[in-house]
């Protein structure tokens, strides 16, 4: 397979469910790395804890598995510290957006050129099925044996709001378009945000009786659409898929460049 | 563009745990789950090298091999 | 050539410090009594073309910096107790994965926000026991601005040896306090680099097998050889395991990497010990009005001794017993409401001879303070 070379395959097969869409982030998060025939040593995957962060052991990249919440800060320092590396980071709605939510849209403001990435499942799935801020209401969990009240965030308005430079969104089901957004968003020189739905069938779906993997996947299909579609005048309740924002603002790697020029001059 | 032939269907059995996923995402219903519930290509004949099987598999069990291998850029 | 004398505070001492050991990367938060290190920091770092990060919070200020080590930098951050607080998880996971950095720790009253601008030495447990789980620790201070240049030096150089988080403990009396401090010549405290790996490319390298010397020599990341780091336990090359065999390993092998070298480790500073039948065990700014009270009294003839320790952890147990042994009083002097006293207490045969005389009011403790618990002690009233 063309993204073998990649894989420490002595750890396959993985820890994931049957089915988890995690796997599948990372079968196409691969390819764009493949597509783009970046050096591994200069490759570094920084994640959290949670299903989504253990991806980082499975790849043949330096890879930094830190701590709940925290993989955006582990990974300021690794790039502020040496910019020419490319930076990746892997992350769980809960992860990046409950516990590391300040973190998350700090790196948005500051500009870093990190690409993070959010696997969206709408639930904790490492701990067992608990309730995420991306569950949005009305949802079972462990912790809502009621169904939910808490309202979720919607990460593409939270990402522009904060100043991330590219921002885009696409689901588990649409393979082609997580490879070419992870493509851009790695070629992007500044911070990145892809969303992308997946689909936990062990806790969300078993709960919220939305069936197996594959009716999950094409629960995706069937309810999102590309930004300014038709279908969504039509149906606004369907999710948009795409590139939200795609364009460039002082880097700040680079801009820190800048300043060391001034400091040494004067 | 003409139909890639395909050469084989490289399905690693021990990294497989039968999601089902490629069973019901392949257009052509080239595969299926056996009794040890791994995939299978039960009609290989059928297949016409989209490889939808081989990206959407969360298990990355799944390699096509074609005929001329050619880079797919999407 | 004369050297240079300059009469700064003690956080500005612990910058010029960190710079002579080599740092090249800070990232902080402010907070009263240690913002000066960060606003130094800020002022040389892009000089010398090193890094500075304002992050946003104390969490990810030490985040930061272990990501910065991990690509071959010498690092630091600097706060006080309720960033310290903060910072307690990525602390274990410095610990765990044993990646070399420095916190300094400007300590002031708590708990809470407590009273941030007056001194206190309430946070020697912390920088034990902070983070969870069994773990070893190194922690130095000092209590004048020439030994806070040797300790942070020393800081960097134990976290190297080490390969260990290692915490400046500072208090805001030093921290604030201005003193002549003589800028030592390069070359005069000895500087240790990191210990990188001599492993050739596409050689199997094992980031956490130790040599036969304890030592594990490192690779930077965005070298030639890509590995795991996780705060899971893991095995020789970083990934995780829950092999009993090799937990029992590494857990052993974190606390004796610096247990069994307590006494490299060991920095002290001794006075008129030799006769001494009342001793005094201090450290930081206590250790300033400890030596004021023992330098007034020998004056006068009363056998006082000083027994400054400037490594609080791992606790110079052994010292403190063989300078102990044939005191009649011990006396801990520090600020707070016992902590170190406990220590010496363990160390010591007769711990009935130990006493403590503290201050935690804010206050500075004087050497008025210390004379009325030692009459006390010596059974003669206030
Ligand atoms: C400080 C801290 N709090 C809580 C946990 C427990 N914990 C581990 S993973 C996780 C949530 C995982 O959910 P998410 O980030 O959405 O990722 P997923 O497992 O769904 O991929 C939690 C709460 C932890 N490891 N550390
Ligand atoms: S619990 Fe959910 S998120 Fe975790 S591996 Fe299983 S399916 Fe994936
Ligand atoms: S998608 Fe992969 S894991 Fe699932 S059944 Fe097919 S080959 Fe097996
Ligand atoms: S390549 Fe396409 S047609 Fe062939 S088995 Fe896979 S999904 Fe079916």
């Amino acid at each position: 397979m063309a993204i073998d070379q990649y894989l420490r395959k002595r750890f396959f097969p993985h820890i994931w469910c049957a089915g988890c869409g995690h796997g599948i982030v990372l079968n196409n998060m691969l390819r764009a790395v493949d597509q783009l025939q970046i050096n591994q040593n200069e490759m570094v995957m920084v994640s959290g804890i949670g299903c989504s962060s253990r991806i980082s052991g499975y790849v043949d990249f330096h890879s930094l598995h830190t701590l709940h919440g925290r993989a955006l800060a582990f990974a300021t320092g690794v790039k502020m510290s040496q910019p020419n590396l490319t930076v990746i980071c892997p992350m769980g709605d809960g992860d990046a957006l409950a516990i590391g939510g300040n973190h998350f849209i700090h790196a948005c403001r500051r500009n870093m050129d990190l690409t993070a990435i959010v696997m969206n499942n709408r639930i904790y799935g490492m701990t067992g099925g608990q309730f995420s801020p991306l569950s949005g209401t009305g949802i079972t969990a462990t912790t809502s044996p009621q169904k939910t009240i808490d309202r979720e965030f919607d990460i593409i308005s939270l990402s522009l709001a904060s100043g991330a430079t590219f921002v885009a969104r696409t689901t588990a089901y649409h393979y082609k378009e997580i490879t070419n957004y992870i493509k851009e968003a790695l070629q992007h020189p500044g911070f990145s945000v892809v969303e992308i739905l997946s689909q936990c069938p062990t806790h969300f779906g078993r709960r919220n009786k939305q069936g197996d993997a594959t009716e999950m996947l094409q629960r995706y299909r069937q309810n999102t659409t590309s930004i300014g579609s038709e279908a969504k005048q039509k149906n606004p309740e369907l999710i948009e898929r795409g590139i939200f924002r795609q364009e460039t603002a002082p880097e700040y790697c680079a801009e820190y460049a800048e300043l060391i020029n001034r400091a040494q001059q004067s | 563009m003409e139909k890639p032939k395909v050469k084989e269907h490289h399905i690693k059995r021990s990294w497989c745990k039968g999601c089902g996923i490629c069973v019901s995402l392949c257009p052509k219903g080239v595969l299926e789950l056996n009794e040890e519930h791994k995939a299978v290509p039960a009609n290989a004949s059928q297949c016409v090298g989209c490889r939808t099987c081989e990206r959407m598999c969360p298990d990355l069990a799944i390699a096509i091999e074609l005929e001329q291998e050619h880079e797919t850029t999407d | 050539m004369r050297q240079r004398t300059e009469f700064i505070q003690g956080n500005e001492t612990c910058v010029r410090a960190a710079l002579y050991a080599g740092l090249d990367f800070f990232a902080g938060y402010p907070i009263t009594p240690s913002s000066e290190i960060t606003e130094h920091m800020a002022a040389h770092l892009p000089r010398i073309g090193g890094s500075f990060l304002q992050m946003e919070d104390e969490i990810s200020s030490l985040c930061s910096i272990i990501g910065a080590s991990l690509t071959g930098h010498k690092v630091m951050t600097a706060t006080s107790g309720p960033g310290f607080s903060l910072m307690q998880e990525a602390l274990g996971f410095a610990v765990m994965t044993e990646i070399p950095c420095v916190i300094a720790d400007v300590q002031r009253g708590g708990p809470s926000t407590g009273l941030p601008t007056h001194g206190s030495q309430g946070d020697v447990y912390q920088a034990r026991w902070g983070t969870q789980g069994d773990h070893a620790i190194i922690s130095l201070t000092a209590s004048n601005h020439q030994d806070l240049f040797a300790m942070t030096v020393e800081a960097f150089n134990m976290a190297e040896t080490f390969r260990t988080p290692v915490v400046l403990l500072l208090d805001e009396i030093t921290g604030h306090m201005r003193e002549p401090l003589t800028l030592p010549r390069e070359g005069e405290i000895p500087v240790i680099e990191r210990l990188r790996t001599s492993v050739p490319e596409g050689v199997d390298y094992h980031p956490y097998l130790p040599r036969e010397d304890g030592r594990l020599p490192m690779s930077d990341f965005g070298g030639k050889h890509r590995y795991n780091v996780t705060g899971l336990y893991h095995d020789m090359w970083g990934f995780p395991t829950t092999d009993p065999k090799v937990i029992h390993g590494l857990i052993h092998h974190l606390m004796d990497k610096i247990e069994n070298h307590a006494h490299e480790i060991t920095r002290y500073r001794e006075y008129y010990l030799d006769d001494a039948h009342t001793v005094l065990i201090s450290y930081g700014c206590s250790a300033r009005t400890a030596l004021h009270v023992v330098t007034s009294r020998r004056r006068r003839g009363e056998k006082l001794g000083l027994l400054e320790i400037q490594s609080l952890w791992p606790f110079p147990a052994e010292l403190v017993r063989a300078k102990c042994e044939h005191a009649h009083y011990i006396l801990v002097v520090e600020m707070n409401m016992g902590q170190v006293v406990h220590e010496v207490k363990k160390a010591v045969q007769d711990p009935e001879r130990v006493y403590l005389a503290n201050r935690v009011d804010g206050e500075f403790i004087t050497p008025t303070d210390v004379r009325n618990i030692m009459r006390l002690v010596h059974g003669r009233g206030v």
